[in-house]
């Protein structure tokens, strides 16, 4: 009975409380700057894609709404298209989890709606953004040991040259 | 042919009445959801017209629009009815109030009281009818919880009244506002003003004792299957409940329209609305009994306060007849 008086106080008393909404459309919330919005696809700092159409953000993906074509050029992996169906999307970040290049990232943006459904199906174009992202320092190619045109096998950053497993000397 | 002026005169004074009656409940709905907001720490509907006042229209409008829908496993015409009821019983309740002497609609009946009493004992049966006449088993285990709430706690109401019906010596209602010239009812009368606001409460099926409509337990009792303006109807009617049973605690308790310096209509309107908003406070603060609580509540620890109430209050009659 008395507990009930005290309940009827303590709410009386959020009468004079601020109130903790956020007028959306009015007043913008605060995200963080991993919050797990609309995704893209970042460049590495000399400016190319970093994607490597390794396929494993489509594995990863528990909805399966990515979808991306392989192709090469001078060496490097490219994605030829790179498809993603934000209508099924999740936004569970395991595809910028399990991408080994930080091609794929997860942006503080929300406002995707759409009238059509179709127009939430997002191109390589769209996706695609002209910085770096959350890593800019960050090139695949620099530190993997893969050969590209420019530079060869044990010339990536902290590699060290390749051992002649046919000479004697150690 | 002529009508004489005092018939024309009454009747606008019904219509006029009715019809303020009608805005305010409808406004209610808007001061409910607002201060169950800030209750909550959240602003509540702010966005239809200033401070969202236009929710109220936009909310009527969307019912209006709604369809009519009644069951094809209901009874048509008691499902029809009972809306009705529960609408037409509350405003004639309402007419009885004498917000002035001069404001009211028949504020000086001289049985007002009964009146009162009568008409929230008809309200019982707009639940009863609608969750019988639904033919779904949810509104019929509303509708008989409603049965047995309202006709217990109807019992601790009148008996209740009954300490300021002997302190005035009359069941006029203008009559005991009278009585309160010099000392409100609520002073000598404590436990009978706390038992009949909470017999209020439950005759209004207002949370914390909303056990017909239960929505956790029984999706919404008695009115599960209605929808569209009959749905409406049921709100508009517990609405001007929540005014009914908060105009007539002030009127007999808390000195209807007696109050220093500012005019009587006004007295009037700030207690009422101040005993509604503590209805909502109500609804945001205290959950719901489970019902044998409820019941065992109102049989076992009311029913023995107020027989004590009305029987300490008529001994000191006898004993002190100066202070009557
Ligand atoms: S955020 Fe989750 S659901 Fe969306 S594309 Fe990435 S892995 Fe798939
Ligand atoms: S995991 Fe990264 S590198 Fe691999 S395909 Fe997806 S975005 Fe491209």
């Amino acid at each position: 009975m008395l507990s009930s008086v005290r309940t009827l106080w303590y709410t009386f008393l959020h009468l004079f409380q601020p109130n903790v909404t956020v007028q959306y459309p009015d007043e913008m919330p605060y995200l963080a700057p991993r919050y797990r919005g609309r995704i893209v696809l970042t460049r590495d700092p000399d400016g190319e894609e970093r994607c490597v159409s390794c396929n494993l953000c489509a594995v990863a993906c528990p909805v399966d709404c990515i979808s991306l074509q392989k192709t090469e050029h001078e060496g490097r992996w490219y994605p030829e298209f790179f498809r993603i169906n934000f209508s099924r999307c999740i936004f569970c970040g395991f595809c910028e989890e399990a991408c080994p290049t930080y091609a794929i990232q997860l942006t503080p943006d929300f406002e995707m709606s759409e009238y059509n459904r179709q127009n939430l199906v997002y191109e390589k174009e769209d996706l695609l953004i002209s910085g770096t992202g959350k890593y800019p320092d960050y090139n695949f190619y620099r530190v993997s040991g893969l050969a590209i045109p420019g530079k060869d096998k044990g010339e990536a950053e902290h590699e060290r040259p390749p051992i002649d497993v046919r000479a004697l000397l150690p | 042919m002529s009508v004489p002026h005092e018939i024309l005169a009454g009747l606008l004074n019904i219509v006029l009445g009715l019809a303020f009656l009608l805005v305010v409940a409808a406004l209610l709905t808007w001061v409910e959801r607002r201060l169950l907001g800030f209750f909550q720490d959240r602003p509540g509907p702010n966005r239809v017209g200033p401070f969202g006042i236009l929710q109220v229209a936009a909310d009527g409008i969307k019912l209006l629009f709604k369809q009519d829908w009644i069951p094809p496993f209901a009874d048509a015409g008691v499902f029809v009815l009972a809306p009705a009821i529960a609408m037409v019983t509350v405003m004639l309740a309402m007419a009885i109030i004498p917000a002035t002497p001069a404001i009211g609609i028949i504020g000086n009946l001289n049985i007002g009281v009964l009146f009162f009493l009568a008409m929230s004992g008809l309200g019982v049966y707009s639940v009863v009818l609608a969750g019988w006449s639904s033919n779904n088993k949810f509104s019929l285990l509303g509708g008989m919880r409603a049965a047995a709430q309202m006709v217990s706690y109807e019992v601790f109401m009148g008996l209740a009244l009954l300490g300021v019906v002997m302190l005035a010596g009359s069941f006029n209602l203008t009559d005991i506002v009278h009585g309160q010239r010099h000392m409100w009812y609520v002073v000598p009368q404590f436990l009978g003003c706390i038992i009949f606001f909470l017999g209020g409460i439950a005759e209004t099926h207002r949370l914390p004792f909303d056990l017909p409509e239960g929505e956790s337990e029984l999706g919404a009792g008695f009115h599960t299957e209605y929808s569209g303006m009959k749905f409406g109807m049921f709100f508009v009617g517990e609405y001007i409940g929540i005014m009914l049973v908060s105009a007539m605690t002030t009127v007999l308790f808390l000195g209807g329209w007696y109050g220093p310096i500012l005019p009587p209509f006004m007295w009037f309107g700030i207690k009422t609305g101040l005993l509604v908003c503590f209805f909502i406070l109500l609804r945001a603060a205290l959950p719901r009994p489970r019902y044998d609580q409820f019941m065992a509540f109102g049989w076992k620890l009311l029913l023995p306060l107020t027989l004590l109430n009305i029987l300490v209050t008529g001994a000191l009659m006898l004993g002190l007849p100066a202070s009557t």
